[in-house]
């Protein structure tokens, strides 16, 4: 992990240098210096972490359990993914129907609660992100490939 | 006075029917979550902000304090019933409100509480109200030089007072100073780190994002993976007489409560500090100094009160730095903080010259919460237990719709819904491997403040870092945050010569 956030700190280094780094005459310190300096230090961080794990004095680097152990892989994978994938669903079918999509599959399939808790779920809340965000506030949320349908509605409420 | 007639028309704002009605939506919220195992106050604060647009600033922060305020009391609901804290806040409270609650004695760990945070409530807001205007006034004649020695001081407390792990502390700290430095730079208006020339970066990096990513998202998978057992909850047995006889019983524990209040106010007005160790540590001071050390940790009313009692202090201890100087004292106060900016409040002392309403009816409104979340608290017990009973299924899926929702509402930008999933399991990741990750939030809501207070003040110097010591005020900040980063150092020698020393003899 240690080594991954060491070539993300160098990258970081990398991008900040494309703004002048150094001292501008009249302008102080240049663009890119703050973050520079940070990332250098993160940089030198990282490899203070390395150093102590390889000499296992950290507490995670003595431990025995393993890092991901068969129940959190799965979670992340069945958790982590379903939020992946309903992000995705977003941009194609808009925030209401990705969030009804996801209700079905987290209250009944992973939580294996009733159909009717689910379908309750599973309507109740985008229709109440629907009047809280896209009416109320006149914040729109994407709509993805419906955008026809949500004209109709927002005719209807706004 | 006229800190007098400040506060009253600071009740007046607050007696609006709005504003009343945001204090009591607020700790009402409040309870739920902290009620709930894995969501505390940082939690419901980061993932409900982006529902206050609703209403103007005023409201928002006092919806989103009477929040925070009800949350440090719901925390001990599930500490005392199911023996897990309902925010890391209660910890303390589990190692004597859990046996009470075995015992059958629930009703009276929640009742002590409950009486113990509005206790420690009261006694920190007086304090609050007397030092906050003094504070702010010193604050005043702050420049860019003693800006930043303050920031420095406040992420030296992560590194000399933290227990975590010092270069990964100082990791979390730089990099989400690195973040808040997407975007545009605020002087030359040149774009930088735009990562793979992303466009969505060229807005810079909400703190939201990051606030709802860690506390949101990456929480909720924490959670579900840690709690993967069933619960065992206890029963409780509520009735008013048996209140009347438990609030009796906890007259004689003021004083406990007074030492814990006041431990935990100061305590919380450190960054790095806060409720937790506040909390834990009134709950050893109580215990040390108790006739009876023994009965602590088998059901000591006193083990509730002083925890309960300074976990709230330390609530209120925290917004005294963000109010007056426009420092967080806790990620909830960092992420309130942010709230500020958003909408559009420049947070520091001038708040108290130019936004006075809002100042005083922030800490009106905050008398006012901690009276509600009394009463509203104990009038309800029965209905959080039945929440406590709701199934982290049905919970999860809702707090993943509502950080989507929170995080794409702010900047209606699909590009920050991605980068908060990312943030989310990163932090996730990064916890399970003891990251801290609280200095991150804290810095990213910060480094748009340090940045410029830095380059301003190395202009002024003509880029001599000596400015920073040379003033009055900034000086001694900047030696305190010195001697505070270098404190593990000290330890480290110190115990190396003691341990040399007996070797020895």
């Amino acid at each position: 992990m240690a080594i991954v956030m060491a070539a993300l700190s160098v990258y970081f280094m990398w991008k900040s240098a494309e703004l002048p780094i150094g001292w501008l005459p009249d302008e102080g310190p240049g663009g890119g210096a703050f973050s520079f300096w940070l990332s250098a230090v993160m940089f030198i961080c990282t490899i203070w972490i390395i150093i102590n794990w390889a000499r296992r004095t950290s507490p995670p680097s003595q431990s025995e359990e393993p890092y991901m152990d068969d129940y959190a892989k799965k979670m992340l994978l069945l958790v982590g993914g379903s939020v992946t994938v309903m992000i995705a669903l977003v941009h194609v079918i808009g925030m209401h129907l990705a969030t009804a999509v996801f209700m079905i599959y987290y209250v009944r399939f992973l939580g294996r609660h009733s159909w009717p808790l689910t379908a309750a779920l599973a309507t109740g809340t985008p229709v109440f992100i629907f009047f809280f965000f896209d009416i109320t506030l006149n914040k729109i949320l994407p709509t993805g490939y419906l955008e026809p349908m949500y004209l109709v509605l927002y005719d209807i409420f706004l | 006075m006229e800190i007098f007639s400040l506060l009253a028309s600071g009740f007046s704002i607050v007696a609006d029917p709005l504003n009343l009605a945001l204090v009591i939506g607020g700790v009402t919220v409040g309870l739920f979550i902290g009620a709930m195992p894995g969501l505390g106050s940082v939690n419901g604060v980061a993932i409900l902000l982006p529902m206050t647009f609703l209403v103007p600033p005023t409201g928002a922060i006092i919806f989103l304090a009477a929040l925070y305020y009800g949350a440090m009391y719901g925390g001990a609901i599930s500490s005392i019933m199911l023996g897990i804290p309902g925010a890391s806040t209660a910890v303390a409270t589990t190692f004597d409100g859990r046996p009470l609650a075995l015992q059958g004695n629930a009703d009276k760990a929640l009742v002590a509480a409950a009486v113990a945070s509005f206790f420690g409530g009261t006694i920190s807001i007086v304090l609050f109200t007397a030092f906050a205007p003094p504070l702010a006034d010193v604050a005043l004649a702050f420049g860019d030089p003693e800006t930043f020695a303050l920031m420095v001081l406040a992420f030296a407390t992560f590194v000399g007072l933290g227990s975590d792990d010092i270069p990964k502390t100082i990791f979390s700290i730089c990099i989400g100073m690195v973040f808040s430095a997407v975007g545009l730079d605020i002087m030359s208006g040149e774009p930088r780190l735009i990562f793979f020339d992303v466009i969505g970066f060229m807005h810079g990096i909400n703190f939201l994002v990051l606030a709802i990513g860690v506390y949101g998202i990456g929480e909720m998978m924490w959670t579900i993976e840690i709690s993967r057992g069933d619960t065992m909850m206890s029963k409780a047995v509520i009735s008013v007489d048996r209140i009347m006889a438990n609030l009796k019983e906890l007259m004689g524990t003021w004083k406990i409560a007074l030492t814990g209040s006041l431990l935990g106010f100061f305590v919380g007005m450190l960054p790095a500090a806060g409720a937790t160790p506040g909390a834990l540590m009134a709950y050893g001071v109580a215990k040390t100094t108790s006739k009876d050390p023994d009965s602590f940790g088998k059901g000591n009313v006193a083990g509730v009160v002083a925890p309960e009692a300074a976990n709230n202090a330390a609530s209120t201890g925290a917004m005294l730095p963000m109010l007056t100087l426009g420092i967080p004292g806790s990620p909830t106060t960092a992420i309130l903080l942010g709230g500020m900016v958003i909408w559009g409040l420049v947070p520091g002392p001038r708040l108290f010259i130019e936004e006075t309403e809002f100042v005083w009816g922030l800490i009106a409104s905050l008398y006012a919460a901690n009276l509600f979340a009394v009463l509203i608290n104990i009038a309800f017990i029965p209905l959080f237990l039945w929440v406590l009973k709701m199934p982290f299924t049905i919970l999860a899926p809702i707090v993943f719709v509502l950080c989507l929702v929170g995080g794409f509402v702010p900047t209606l930008d699909m590009h920050d819904v991605w980068l908060m999933l990312i943030f989310g399991v990163g932090a996730y990741l990064m916890r399970k491997l003891d990251y801290p990750l609280a200095p991150a939030v804290l810095s990213i809501v910060l480094g748009p403040l340090t940045e410029p207070a830095l380059r301003q003040s190395l202009l002024i110097s003509n880029g001599e870092f000596s400015i920073f010591f040379t003033r009055p005020i900034s000086g001694p900040i900047m030696i305190i945050a010195l001697i505070l980063i270098f404190l593990p150092l000290i330890r480290l020698i110190w115990r190396k010569i003691k341990g040399g020393a007996a070797a020895e003899t």
